[in-house]
């Protein structure tokens, strides 16, 4: 890359040189090429964001993680719409690790991470400004070189016209003029009439790839010498080892060391066969005082007696207690939610190559920055010292995102421990180390009172939650306000009922547990407490329940609007035959709206399918209707899994699950047949890698209940309680 | 050493007998399309043709497969398997991405057998193979629209 004396750009030179290496890793290339082609050649750099180059590769830089929701595909559409780029003509990379370049400008700009289905909406103006600045600099290159005005120009399908002279020159051979230029201070954007790509269900920029098997994860990376390293940890959290018996490890063929790290001891071998044999060979005695010794089962008994009791404040509205004592009539219930994991296809898996002065990672890091920080502390470095390379995550619903790092900083500690062996180490994690492994959503209990009027209309609603905050004890401690973790009330402290007097309480006991976000966090077990027992409050009030919905959402018409648009989709209120039952929910979350309506079909032993599920999202403006389809597919089938089978229990500190066997996600023959409703939007346009998720689990108890007459208020949904 | 022959290519392979297949191709030839998701044989991501039939990888010492045909999902030989990489890209199945080639190879086996197969045909085919991202509506709608590549 040539220098370009420009002060502006001084910044993102210094970053794209500290790229070099992550260059040869750009997941359509294989290692090598793209480095030869930018070595000899001048290319475009305006920004942090994009490069053309002279053989006309427009690539796009992604700052968030792809781990199947769509950024590789959806970032790069508002690059190419403002660049006037033909979308077959870019191609993707992933962004270094840099807070000052990539901070998630949703979390302040100030940390790099993906997370709270914020990628699209914090890279709305950022990247369309990108893309038109850099279509500004095109244009000027060619003006200056054909000395016209820049006006008389105009840049269309990855190129600069001239309709007066008929004159036109690709973006490539643009490069080199514009890479003179100063970047432009102010930028129009096009206005929405002229968009050509965002709206259109253009082709995923990974689908190729993965298709083929040739998309790169981490635990597929070669480096000379690459050795694997699996770990053995404590089987109760919070116990320690206290004596290592590695003979028998260190004697199986292909194992080169056992070490000691602060997170258990690991097996480091020539490849993860030789690792696990050598794993299963260790003999460690653990130091279980300081463990956490719980049950599952007793910590919920001590949640159920918890809701009973007053708990911080989170929300309060008129007077609660006063309008529930004069209602003329009150209802109760109580809902309960297991630990759940997130069990995403990819194991964990991080590859760490440690020198004296650097530290390069390859991983599919979701924060970026506090990844960074963690390794250097580790490695004994400053955070510039630390390259990550971010890969493609199979799947991550939050685990990655993982304040501690854990699995980034076992792979350093290892790579550390090891230091003598001068190798790359490829830390992997086991299906059983995912799923025994913590950083569980957690277990919840929620308490509801609610107290109707004599047209059964709800006067009070009292909502007290139990369970355990997922930020105490992290960097984002200090976003506990007067003892509520928003995480853990989101979706009730702002409750769209317009309910006169609301009091939302929490507590946050501590239970030793790692927990964790887990694809709509709070909303996880919010949105079902909240769904089902309005359900109940429009039974009491003999209402229809969508209908009881709709009157109490008031103002909420974007709520209303989606509410409206599936309830119609899916024919709310004509009959179904015995057996099945309709249900419907409606949520907001992450500034995204969704309703579902979901049929059933109950058999007499109890056993249920869901048949359909008719959505409606109002996710703002929809960039690619492709992707969120998708999502809204996903995040039901998601939602589902842990509706139908989700539970992770622990008996005296040890978690009972270990796989898929026994925690069971969803099976193609259990997904039923989706259709997504977009509503068109004109607004901001806001995340769908989460908001799918929330309304499914209480439209299919809803439903559940209209073919049954059963309430379900434990998930996972326990079939027997329909047997007939 | 163990002969084996992976995608029409015979390769010597230097690893001991009760090594699964999964950690051959893996880390031993670097065919990484083959993805380990539970080494227990209940995902499927891990699924290869042996002799044309589908088989966990993951649980499969190579010793079972000595001079067997396996076919994974890097194959150029086998238009099945290329004619549902392109479906799949066609209708955008993939969200993450990690179970796919497990996906493509279980259909492929399916089409092998039953070239015109119902989405119930498709369900039981498929029921081993896990997708978190719950990608199943498209892998069915895939699966239709190669089988009606392949017939045409």
């Amino acid at each position: 890359m040539r220098a370009i004396d420009n002060p502006g750009r001084r910044t993102f030179l210094k970053a794209s040189a500290a790229l070099g290496a992550g260059l040869t890793l750009g997941f359509y290339l294989p290692p090598g090429r793209a480095a030869q082609r930018t070595a000899t050649a001048v290319t475009f750099a305006p920004n942090a964001f994009l490069r053309v180059a002279p053989d006309n590769t427009i690539t796009v830089l992604v700052k968030h993680l792809e781990m199947g929701q769509g950024v590789y595909t959806g970032l790069p559409m508002l690059v190419a719409e403002e660049l006037e780029a033909p979308w077959e003509q870019i191609r993707v990379e992933s962004a270094p690790a840099d807070a000052k370049l990539y901070g998630n400008l949703a979390w302040g700009g100030t940390a790099q991470g993906t997370g709270g289905s914020t990628s699209l909406t914090n890279s709305w103006d950022q990247l369309r400004q990108a893309g038109a600045a850099a279509r500004e600099m095109l244009i000027a290159a060619a003006a200056a070189l054909w000395k016209v005005e820049p006006s008389a120009l105009k840049a269309e399908s990855g190129g600069v016209v001239h309709p007066q002279s008929q004159r036109r020159a690709t973006y490539g051979e643009l490069a080199a003029k514009a890479a003179e230029l100063a970047p432009p201070q102010n930028v129009k954007l096009k206005a929405p009439a002229e968009w050509k790509i965002i709206g259109k269900s253009l082709p995923r920029k990974d689908g190729q790839a993965k298709a083929a098997g040739q998309a790169q994860f981490a635990g597929d990376l070669k480096l000379p010498g690459l050795l694997t390293a699996l770990v053995v940890r404590p089987p109760l959290f919070g116990a320690k080892a206290k004596s290592v018996k590695a003979d028998a490890a260190r004697a199986v063929p292909g194992v080169k060391a056992v070490v000691q790290i602060p997170q258990g001891v690991a097996v480091v071998a020539r490849d993860f066969w030789s690792a696990k044999k050598g794993r299963d060979a260790l003999t460690v005695e653990w130091d279980e005082s300081g463990a956490a010794k719980i049950s599952s089962d007793a910590l919920r008994e001590q949640y159920l007696a918890l809701a009973k009791t007053a708990g911080a404040v989170a929300t309060d509205r008129g007077d609660t207690a006063q309008a529930l004592n004069k209602a003329a009539k009150t209802l109760e219930a109580t809902f309960a939610f297991p630990y759940l994991a997130h069990a995403p296809m990819e194991p964990l898996a991080c590859v760490v190559q440690l020198k004296d002065d650097a530290c390069e990672i390859w991983a599919a890091s979701q924060s970026q920055t506090l990844d960074q920080a963690t390794a250097a502390k580790i490695a004994g470095l400053q955070p510039e010292q630390v390259t990550i390379h971010t890969l493609l995550a199979g799947g991550s619903f939050g685990r990655r995102a993982n304040p501690t790092s854990d699995y980034i900083a076992e792979a350093v500690a290892t790579a550390k421990a090891t230091r003598e062996l001068n190798a790359p180490i490829r830390l992997m994690w086991t299906r059983e180390d995912d799923i025994k492994g913590g950083y569980y959503r957690p277990l919840f209990v929620h308490r509801l009172t609610a107290g109707l009027d004599v047209q059964g209309k709800p006067t009070a609603w009292l909502q007290r939650i139990v369970g355990q905050s997922i930020l105490a004890g992290t960097p984002f401690v200090g976003m506990i306000k007067d003892g509520i973790d928003f995480t853990s009330v989101e979706g009730a402290s702002n409750l769209s009922y317009a309910i006169p007097n609301l009091r939302v309480e929490l507590h946050s006991p501590q239970a030793g547990v790692p927990v964790l976000w887990w694809r709509s966090v709070g909303h996880t077990h919010v949105a079902f407490a909240t769904e089902v027992f309005i359900d109940e409050l429009a039974v009491a009030a003999g209402q229809d329940p969508y209908e009881y919905r709709r009157a109490l959402l008031g103002d909420h018409t974007r709520h209303r609007a989606v509410l409206e648009l599936a309830a119609e989709k899916a024919g709310w209120g004509t009959p179904l035959p015995k057996g099945r039952g309709r249900g419907i929910a409606v949520h907001e979350s992450f500034d995204s709206f969704v309703a579902q309506v979901a049929e059933v079909t109950v058999q007499p032993d109890g056993s249920f399918k869901v048949d359909r599920v008719v959505c409606a999202v109002d996710c703002g403006v929809a960039v690619n209707p492709s992707v969120i389809e998708a999502q809204m597919q996903g995040g039901i089938g998601f939602g589902l899994a842990a509706a139908l089978h989700g539970k992770i229990t622990l008996k005296d500190g040890r978690v009972e699950q270990s796989n898929y066997a026994d925690y069971p996600i969803l099976r193609i023959g259990e997904m039923p047949k989706v259709e997504v409703h977009i509503a068109p939007s004109q607004a901001h346009p806001t995340g769908v890698g989460e908001p799918g998720v929330p309304p499914i689990a209480p439209a299919v108890a809803n439903a559940l209940y209209a073919a049954t007459g059963k309430r379900v208020r434990d998930l996972p949904i326990d079939p027997a309680i329909f047997k007939t | 050493m163990i002969a084996l022959v992976v995608n029409g290519q015979k390769h010597e392979v230097d690893a001991p007998p009760d090594t699964p297949l999964l950690w051959v191709l893996r880390d031993t030839l670097g065919l990484t399309g083959t993805k380990y998701g539970c080494g227990i044989a209940v995902c499927g991501a891990c699924t290869v043709h042996v002799n044309g039939n589908p088989m966990r990888s993951c649980t499969l010492p190579i010793s079972a497969v000595i001079g067997s045909r396996i076919t994974t999902i890097e194959t150029a030989e086998n238009r099945v398997v290329q004619t549902l990489q392109q479906a799949w890209v066609k209708r955008e199945v993939s969200q993450c991405g990690y179970c796919q080639p497990g996906q493509i190879l279980s259909a492929a086996a399916l089409l092998a057998g039953n070239p015109r197969p119902t989405d119930a045909d498709i369900d039981a085919a498929l029921s081993g193979n896990l997708c978190r991202c719950a990608t199943y509506a498209r892998i069915r709608a895939a699966v239709h629209d190669a089988a009606k590549t392949l017939g045409a």
